[in-house]
């Protein structure tokens, strides 16, 4: 049960009082309306056929028996398919190959998609496709992701590969406590509750792509680049979206649905099978991390170092930055960070929820963990003890940085100060109980965005922004802030999202999408509020302005920008069944200003929730033919009701300075550090070390504990 | 012109929150798809297609079912209810208010599958029905209390990948309280 | 799925008439499990014989102070009838413990006896699988078993059976009724699974195109005292990696009768008569039940990442006896 609302407001208005979302009537009574739900006229069904082998060739595709079936359209594969352009860089770098379908006949990985059979009704498309005989030339694999891969190679992500300061060797020498563990976490799914889904169909010319997606002119540019059109002949809408966590970019659907539109003439809808999205969405990739800490006798750290490898596929390099954490969190006289890869013959992962942080975190925490038993300290002291005055490896100062304040109001609330840090020592009945803690951290940004206002004749404002609200209550934020802005209440502002034709703005990631728009906005009405100062009356039409934001943004001073949070967690175990119930879950962070209490809240807890999910069950299993096993709802267990007992979430106050509103974002950090949190209270309830996630039953019996 | 249709095909008549629909349906066409495809009530979400997920709930005479393992063929003669036959007019049905006050979703795409769900939960357990999370089943023990945690049982069937958990257990305490007329359940500070 | 006829059964001589016509022909329960086969491609019959509407759907009392339960009584149906409750409280725990209240509203008793594995290779039509494609070979032996059979399988399938309600009822002795072409028949549910050995495809022992018609349990006083616990990898909604049904009846400190069944850890459940012979006599306590559970695990031949189901269903056996003599000492 989530307790009173805390969070300090600095002004009066509608941003921090609590708000239920503007579009939430539509919601509970079914009227709100996602891509797959839309309905056309004349509408052709398309199912993906995915490659049955791991590696290869494709000999032949038995397109004949399958044309013949009732119903079948088309069937698009690599020797008929329109060829597409991917030499291109986009909003987010260049693209993955996975997205360009039927360009070729290699089969890079198990589910790799060789064909669309595209049919009157989703029923016979769904037959054809599974009728449709695919020959192939089968090549050897490899897919196995091991610490000591000779092949793994450093590379840069979204941040450099590698930094390094200091005499790791030297410093570790001379520490009186030094940690040298090694931590794994496996290949986690989005698995949000929406499938990708898209309906692509030709309107006077112009491509109209009906999606659900994390941003309309991201996807926009993208398929403009790939068709090779202008991105005035392409529009995207998106209006509802259920789910994104950093999976709905470009991707097979939207293409392969233009493409059969393209070559039908009709509304074509692709909607991506349970089982197709665990090879055709991405995913978090499997993580081997390796952590050394050298501390002083006091717990002050001298040498830290965090490797991390990940896997990527050998289309495309994805760089989960598992060490970057460390970038941010501790310094150390001797300090080494790098991410490293090894393409395998896997599909490419891609951003998730907290790409690095979230298993790096749980790596470093858990390290730190480690280093506070060896110390004999308490894990808050050690952490508080290491607070940096500036980012330690950048050098730049912190925008702000209210961890410790984190930690304090943390341990109050969470009765921390009662801690018997003995580990192993509480039993009830046949549950071993203990405490965990850790750290969290997560950038701060922005993205360039811009947004329409309009004042309209009868004195209500409307709002166009390319917004996407994948649940995090972005509509609403918006709404807040653009009353505020407006000096009226949001029940005089609608607020249009997700259609490309409102022009650029930034995407729902990086926990960027509200403080991106909320900028874009409240610029907007800034200026409108000026214009309608002059009292010349609004025409019919309504008078409208428009910002942009990307020399605001360009102009912000250099500094470490990032929310901080502390976790705590209360588990059960039971070592002789190796089942683990989170009893109790409690977060502060230090996360901006907050513009919707009510949303946020359910944000930060949904985070802390992914964060029991990843440290208890999330685990894609690929085995060694390099093909899934279990890939559906049934098989990759992401956490049920039953596994969410008492999680709570509260901030202290921490505008961000430099921010017109305040806001730094809430979308990612729940997740960070949660999972070592949760590891941290296993070993104290256990006096084990879980350094495999997740902490599946079988490997808690076969680790023991005291019993 | 009007031929019999082939036996891979049936007229069958769905009745979906009171109203009548004859329809012919492909005998493979779930009941999820013929309420989305056929009758354009696309309240009721495809999730995975496959049981494993609740996205997809209805109540199909009175009592909550995955309406995708659900063959249209064999829902005929069924009463079916969705979420858009749970409000009354222009007033929401208890279960849906309380979830828009107590912000019990995200995304909003498992809600309409967490909301038939809930319903129905309020039912079976006004019914008497134990759970997993029922200490003693036996009927001496008498009528669990819908606890939190009987509710996170009963609702576990439902998944949310945007783990609003907390708050959708929260949302069906104080429906279920409003039913029996007393306190609601369940901290509620987060709707002031 | 392929294109199939649907006929809805009136009674159940016309149902088994219409399987016995129709080689290629299913009997459609709840729908929960089929449907799901033929939408990945598993099960492709040409006709779904739709039994759902049969009036097999009332769980009677017997004259001896046994129940009958129809074949298409929910299994929210079976868990919530009071006598179920009373007689066999871990029968309603057992069905409780599987799937969602949703699924529990739909699925059959007869439908649940009949599911088939969960194993990952078996719903995976791209894989060999020695149940589905008989001769393919097994994916699980060399790939992923962490939660395969330890107990009663073969070289050919290591696929374990997913039934909760199933573990309950074996340890209750239940016996299955049927309706075959040639007539009624019944078959012990002890007897009604077939040994794995080189055939895993063919998995129960009912005649081709037979009905269940119900499921009788005889009367077991012992059961008013028993409990069902399973335990899985999240809280709710997944099968199980190991489960208990248990009852126990102790007098003077001495086990009178016990009744033990496993569940996930055959390719069927699995009743442990070892364990049962072990305590019956034996004082309830805690060095007796260990000594009983390892008795019947010691038949256990685990691969090499399912080796901890024998501690945990020894464990799992000792925690839930060890309950039900604390309950009766109470």
């Amino acid at each position: 049960m989530t307790t009173a609302t805390t969070g300090r407001t600095t002004r009066k208005g509608a941003v921090g009082t609590a708000h239920t979302r503007v579009e939430g009537r539509d919601k509970v009574t079914g009227a709100a309306r996602y891509a797959g739900d839309i309905p056309f006229a004349d509408l052709a069904h398309g199912w993906l056929v995915l490659s049955s082998v791991t590696r290869g060739r494709i000999r032949a595709i038995e397109t004949g028996p399958v044309l013949d079936m009732p119903g079948v359209l088309t069937v698009l594969h690599h020797g008929n398919a329109p060829r597409v352009e991917t030499d291109y860089v986009g909003m987010l770098g260049a693209p993955d190959p996975t997205a360009a379908v039927f360009q070729h006949d290699r089969v890079p990985h198990a589910g790799w998609p060789v064909a669309l059979v595209v049919a009157e009704t989703p029923e016979q498309a769904r037959e054809a496709a599974e009728a449709l005989v695919v020959h192939y030339d089968t090549e050897p694999h490899d897919t196995a992701l091991d610490g000591d891969r000779p092949d793994a190679r450093p590379a840069d992500g979204h941040m450099p590969a590698v930094t390094e300061k200091g005499d790791l060797a030297a410093e570790l020498a001379a520490s009186a406590h030094v940690v040298d563990v090694e931590y794994r976490t496996p290949e986690e799914h989005h698995s949000m509750m929406e499938p990708h889904a898209a309906t692509a169909y030709w309107d006077g010319g112009r491509l109209e792509l009906v999606d659900s997606n994390q941003g309309t002119t991201w996807v926009q540019g993208e398929l403009a680049k790939m068709f090779s059109l202008d991105e005035s002949a392409v529009r995207v809408r998106s209006e509802h979206i259920g789910g994104g966590f950093g999976s709905k970019g470009l991707r097979v659907h939207q293409v392969s649905a233009v493409m059969a539109a393209t070559m039908l003439q009709r509304p074509v809808r692709v909607v991506l099978a349970r089982r197709q999205m665990f090879s055709l969405a991405g995913y978090r990739s499997p993580t081997v991390q390796r952590v050394r800490l050298g501390a002083d006798a006091d717990g002050r750290l001298r040498a830290l170092e965090h490797r991390s490898l990940n896997q990527t596929s050998t289309v495309y390099q994805f760089v989960e930055p598992s060490a970057g954490v460390a970038r941010v969190m501790y310094d150390a006289a001797a300090h080494r960070t790098a991410n490293h890869v090894v393409p395998l013959d896997v599909p490419s992962p891609t951003w998730m929820r907290a790409p690095g942080e979230a298993p790096g975190s749980f790596a470093l925490e858990a390290a730190l963990d480690e280093l506070a038993e060896k110390c004999g300290l308490d894990p808050i002291d050690l952490r508080l003890r290491n607070e940096p005055e500036t980012g330690p490896v950048s050098g730049l100062p912190f925008s702000s940085r209210n961890l410790a304040a984190c930690f304090r109001e943390g341990a109050r609330r969470f009765g921390w100060a009662d801690r018997d840090p003995r580990p192993g020592v509480r039993r009830e009945g046949r549950w071993l109980l203990g405490t965990g803690t850790a750290a969290a951290s997560f950038g701060a940004g922005a993205l360039p965005s811009t947004a329409l206002v309009t004042a309209e004749p009868d004195g209500t404002f409307t709002v166009r922004i390319a917004a996407a609200d994948i649940g995090t209550g972005a509509r609403t934020a918006i709404t807040l802030v653009a009353a505020d802005a407006l000096a009226t209440t949001p029940d005089r502002v609608r607020v249009h999202i997700g259609d490309s034709d409102f022009g650029p703005a930034g995407i729902a990631g990086g926990s960027m999408g509200t403080r991106s728009w909320a900028w874009a906005v409240g610029a907007a009405a800034a200026e409108l509020r000026e214009r309608l100062a002059l009292g010349t009356g609004i025409p019919p039409e309504g008078i409208t302005v428009r910002s942009d934001t990307t020399e605001a943004l360009a102009s912000l001073a250099q500094k470490e920008r990032h929310s901080f949070g502390a976790q705590f967690a209360e588990v059960a175990v039971d070592t002789t069944t190796g089942e683990i119930r989170v009893r109790r879950m409690l977060g502060i962070f230090a996360a901006g200003r907050i513009v919707n209490p009510l949303t946020a809240r359910n944000q930060l807890v949904g985070g802390m929730i992914w964060g029991i999910s990843m440290a208890l069950h999330e685990e894609a299993v690929r085995d060694h033919t390099g093909g899934l096993y279990g890939a559906d709802l049934a098989g990759y267990h992401v956490a049920t009701n039953a596994d969410v007992l008492r999680v709570e979430a509260d901030w202290v106050d921490d505008p961000d300075p430099d921010d017109p509103v305040g806001i730094k974002g809430v979308g990612e950090i729940g997740i960070v550090g949660a999972a070592a949190a949760i590891t941290n209270a296993v070993w104290h309830a256990t006096g084990v070390r879980h350094r495999t996630l997740p902490i599946r039953p079988d490997r808690v019996l076969e680790a023991g504990g005291h019993a | 012109m009007a031929s019999a249709p082939p036996s891979t095909h049936s007229a069958i008549t769905l009745t979906v929150n009171g109203e009548k629909h004859p329809l012919t349906v492909d005998h493979r066409t779930t009941l999820l798809d013929a309420l989305r495809e056929r009758l354009d009530l696309t309240g009721t979400k495809k999730g995975c297609d496959q049981g494993q997920c609740g996205a997809c709930t209805v109540l199909i005479d009175g009592r909550r079912a995955v309406s995708c393992l659900q063959l249209a063929v064999a829902a005929d003669g069924r009463e079916i209810t969705t979420v858009e036959g749970l409000a009354d007019g222009d007033r929401l049905h208890p279960v849906q208010q309380a979830f828009l006050d107590l912000d019990g979703y995200q995304c909003g795409y498992c809600t309409p599958g967490q909301i038939c769900s809930a319903v129905a939960v309020i039912e079976e357990h006004a019914a008497g029905w134990p759970s997993a999370a029922t200490d003693d089943v036996r009927p001496e023990a008498g009528p669990p209390e819908l606890t939190p945690e009987e509710i996170r049982e009963r609702m576990s069937g439902n998944l949310c990948r945007c783990a609003a958990y907390v708050s959708i257990v929260e949302a069906v305490a104080r429906a279920a309280g409003e039913r029996t007329g007393g306190a609601a359940d369940g901290a509620e500070e987060a709707a002031a | 799925m392929k294109e199939f006829g649907y006929r809805r059964a009136d009674d159940v001589s016309g149902a088994v008439a219409l399987l016995a016509a129709e080689p290629e022909a299913r009997y459609l329960g709840g729908g929960t499990n089929l449907v799901d086969l033929m939408k990945t491609g598993v099960e492709r019959p040409a006709l779904l014989v739709d039994v759902r509407e049969l009036p097999l759907d009332r769980v009677e009392t017997t004259p001896d102070g046994g129940l009958r339960i129809g074949a298409t009584v929910t299994n929210s149906d079976l868990a919530a009838h009071p006598e179920v409750r009373r007689r066999y409280p871990a029968l309603t725990q057992a069905v409780l413990a599987g799937a969602s209240g949703q699924l529990r509203n739909m699925a059959t008793v007869g439908g649940n006896l009949l599911q088939r594995t969960r194993c990952g290779y078996f719903t995976d039509v791209t894989r060999p699988c020695n149940k589905r494609e008989p001769g393919s070979g097994c994916s699980a032996i060399e790939g992923e078993h962490h939660n395969h059979a330890v107990l009663g399988a073969s070289d050919h399938c290591v696929a374990v059976h997913p039934s909760d309600m199933g573990v309950a009822l074996t340890a209750f002795d239940a016996v299955v009724t049927y309706e075959s072409a040639d007539g009624p028949g019944e078959l012990p549910l002890s007897d009604f699974y077939l040994p794995v050995g080189d055939t895993p495809h063919r998995e129960t022992a009912l005649p081709p195109g037979a009905l269940i018609t119900g499921v009788t349990l005889p009367p077991a006083p012992v059961a008013a005292r028993s409990r069902y616990r399973k335990v899985r990898e999240r809280a709710s909604y997944a099968f199980a990696i190991g489960s208990v049904a248990a009852a126990l009846d102790v007098r003077d400190g001495v086990v009178h009768e016990a009744r033990l069944a496993f569940g996930a850890v055959a390719s069927r459940p699995w009743r442990a008569r070892a364990a049962e012979r072990a305590l019956t006599g034996a004082p309830a306590d805690a060095a007796a039940f260990a000594a009983a559970a390892d008795a019947e695990l010691a038949a256990a031949r685990p691969l090499p990442h399912n080796g901890y189901k024998v501690p945990l269903m020894r464990n799992l056996a000792v925690a839930v006896l060890t309950e039900l003599a604390e309950e009766t000492a109470r």
